[in-house]
């Protein structure tokens, strides 16, 4: 029995209990990055020839480009030459049905918790499982068809809805936007693609599960999504990659966008592999996520359930140009191990009486870092524009590190811009008394975790806000002693 | 039920405790009175198994096992309970949360099936009106803003929750108006029973008007300098502690 510090600092030994590959045959592109292979991959998807230009065009620009280096993350370059560019599981032919896919393919599923068909039956959850580089089936798209919602991967929306896709992709996110997000429009491989028709409120949570798989393959998924006026959708993108000991990169682009009066929810629990205990491998993930309030009393939310990757770079924004819109961005970070996570958001008020509420959550133990950064912004014509920010800190351990970083800048003097934030560590007491209550140590670790996040988490739809806590115990395991 | 045999123990470096000897069986009730310092609220985190304090010598039995050898965890689990008298707060947790997991933990200590929710909210029922406590008070975050006196009553709910075999009670009238007294004293006597024991740690007399001890141990330098009824206790309330040092250094 030593003194309490000691005690908090013990054993850290949580392993990733999604470390599984799936052996799968992969259809996939030589390592490395050139014009013929964006070409390959263009072709492979039977592309037209705009979308080719398109990511040609993008390809051009990034070249010109240099890695971004302000982020409070430190890791080794990335050798964009030694990635696997396409790979794509090796199917025969095209699926009709659910019972079609390869029962290898649907053991990964299971494996994942997210069994299709379960899924399919007792959730109502629609699912767009991204397995590496292409969408594999799409449930429940009938059912939304009738509603004129359009779901389904991003390739066949190329292929199906050229106009949609055309007049929509970079429009939130430009090509040229930052070093990530122009890789990804070069050589993005497929994603998720939704479209909710005026007055149509989406009778059920749409969900994606991403999974890295292939070795040495970068995912670089694309993600749109349009409320046209008066609609609503909630969306859940599900994240976890297989245990390997080099890192993998991830940079995905999701762009939103809110017409007026409509509604749209982004949740997101990410749960790529971290890396092991002395910080080798993981997942780099170098996300850009906006999305706009283009029209008036538009509402654009985001969750985000971050606890995976190795490095997670990610600022899920929104643009508040409609008069009256809403963005809000709640999140919690969990760090431990060797993870580093800058992550937080951008509200940006152009249009007159905007909202935004800004609710941040760090978690950080081992020897993680674990850094808030928040830019709230109000153009010279945004009168009566408010923001509200609360952005805690966690820490277990006094190894670890919060850091916040928020940036304000307020062009218009009816602005009312608020900040709060705190820190706290988890005391030996609070444990203490869980234990005296019989609740073992890592039980109490996640209660009192939960009850941190806990504002968070109650914006999570129901059947994910479950996961979602048991993730955050699995992520934490062993953080206290 | 518990035995401590020649119990010594301190923090960093420092004896708190100094040789304690006492035995309690079902049933019974005992008070430990002592001025400040005197090594009472120690005694309380020792046999509750606070990590901070070091045990040197001696040992504790309780209810044939080595209590000194358990985790805090698994001493809760065999029907050990302490009343906290600093209840910590965790904000975010409601009361109710934190009882079903503990409870639960608890069952499956003892190799019992965990309650469902149905279950669960009838025991609780049934404990919130022997306590007397709100509801609103269990469905706030635990102990977060809470007064004095619902802390203590929050204490002598999860007492009621938990059922233990020997409950401990740490000052738990300090900072407590007489009635704020009589309501947790209430708590604590509705769930008296002929199987279990309860050691009440105080400053003063006044808890025990309510609280009525069998025997009354009074603690002074890390050590039990005298034990008797419950007349002791007025005895002390009369005379106060200044007494005992006079009869110490006589002896």
């Amino acid at each position: 029995m030593n003194d309490g510090l000691s005690t908090i600092e013990q054993q850290i030994t949580s392993d990733y209990k999604y470390g599984f590959t799936s052996d799968l045959e992969a259809d996939q592109a030589p390592k490395g990055l050139n014009e013929d292979i964006i070409r390959f991959i263009s072709g492979k998807k039977n592309e037209p020839e705009w979308m080719l230009e398109w990511r040609l065009k993008a390809y051009r620009h990034w070249l010109k480009m240099e890695v971004p280096e302000w982020a409070n993350i430190k890791y080794p370059p990335v050798d964009f030459q030694d990635i696997i560019y396409y790979s794509a599981p090796k199917q025969t032919k095209k699926l009709n049905s659910l019972d079609e896919i390869d029962p290898e393919l649907r053991r990964t599923f299971e494996k994942l918790g997210i069994s299709l068909d379960e899924q399919k039956r007792l959730s109502g959850v629609a699912v767009d499982a991204v397995i590496d580089s292409v969408s594999v089936a799409t449930t429940f798209r009938e059912q939304l068809g009738e509603l004129g919602i359009i779901f389904c991967s991003m390739s066949e929306a190329i292929q199906e809805h050229p106009e949609l896709v055309k007049k929509y992709i970079g429009s939130v996110v430009p090509m040229t936007d930052n070093f990530y997000s122009a890789l990804n429009s070069a050589v993005f491989t497929d994603g998720s693609f939704c479209y909710i028709p005026k007055g149509v409120r989406c009778p059920m949570e749409l969900s994606t599960y991403f999974r890295i798989n292939a070795q040495n393959t970068g995912q670089f998924e694309r993600t749109l999504i349009v409320a046209e006026e008066g609609s609503y959708v909630s969306y859940l993108e599900g994240c976890t990659a297989p245990m390997r000991d080099e890192n993998q990169l991830h940079a995905a682009v999701v762009e939103l966008i809110a017409m007026d009066h409509a509604e749209i929810k982004y949740s997101t629990v990410q749960n790529w592999y971290p890396g092991d205990k002395e910080g080798k491998g993981g997942i780099y993930n170098f996300v850009t996520k906006r999305g706009i309030c283009a029209g008036v009393h538009s509402k654009i939310s985001w969750t985000q359930v971050e606890t995976g990757s190795a490095v997670t770079w990610k600022y899920p924004s929104c643009i508040l140009k409609g008069d009256h819109s809403v963005g809000e961005f709640y999140s919690v970070a969990v760090t431990n191990h060797h993870q580093q996570a800058d992550t937080g958001t951008k509200m940006i008020h152009l249009g007159k009486n905007t909202r935004s509420r800004i609710v941040s959550k760090g978690i950080s133990a081992g020897v993680s870092h674990n850094s808030y950064r928040g830019l709230v912004s109000v153009a010279k014509n945004a009168t009566n524009a408010r923001n509200f920010s609360q952005c805690d800190s966690l820490l277990l351990g006094d190894r670890c590190g919060a850091h916040t970083f928020p940036y304000i800048e307020v062009k218009n003097n009816t602005a009312q811009v608020e900040h709060e934030a705190t820190t706290s560590k988890i005391g030996e007491d609070q444990i203490f008394y869980c234990n005296q209550r019989g609740i073992d140590t890592e039980t109490a670790v996640a209660l009192i975790v939960n009850g941190f996040a806990k504002e968070v988490m109650n914006q999570l739809p129901m059947e994910f806000a479950v996961e979602a806590q048991k993730l955050l115990a699995i992520t934490l395991e062993g953080s206290v002693g | 039920m518990l035995q401590i045999k020649d119990l010594h123990a301190g923090i960093e470096g420092k004896e708190i405790l100094k040789g304690i000897n006492l035995t309690i069986r079902p049933g019974e009730v005992h008070a430990i009175m002592g001025p400040n310092g005197s090594g009472k609220s120690t005694l309380a985190s020792v046999l509750a198994g606070r990590s901070d304090y070091e045990v040197t010598g001696g040992s504790v039995e309780f209810l044939g096992k080595d209590l000194l050898d358990l985790a805090p965890e698994a001493r809760a689990g065999e029907g050990l309970f302490l009343a906290f008298q600093y209840p910590v707060e965790i904000p975010g947790l409601s009361t109710i949360n934190f009882m079903k997991t503990a409870v639960n933990e608890v069952r499956k200590y003892r190799g019992q099936d965990a309650l469902d929710a149905a279950e669960f909210l009838k025991l609780m029922k049934e404990k919130m009106s022997l306590v007397n406590i709100d509801k609103n008070l269990l469905t706030r975050s635990l102990n977060e803003g809470f007064s004095g006196g619902e802390k203590k009553r929050n204490e002598v709910f999860q007492m009621a929750m938990l059922e233990p075999k020997l409950a401990i009670l740490d000052e738990t009238d300090s900072g407590l108006d007489i009635d704020a007294i009589r309501i947790a004293a209430a708590g604590v006597n509705a769930i008296r029973s002929k199987e279990n024991a309860t050691l009440v740690i105080t400053h003063y007399q006044r808890l025990l008007d309510y609280i009525v001890p069998d025997f009354v141990h009074v603690l002074y330098n890390g050590r039990i300098v005298k034990s008797g009824g419950k007349e002791l206790a007025l005895e002390l309330e009369e005379t106060g502690y200044s007494f005992l040092k006079n009869e110490m250094n006589i002896a």
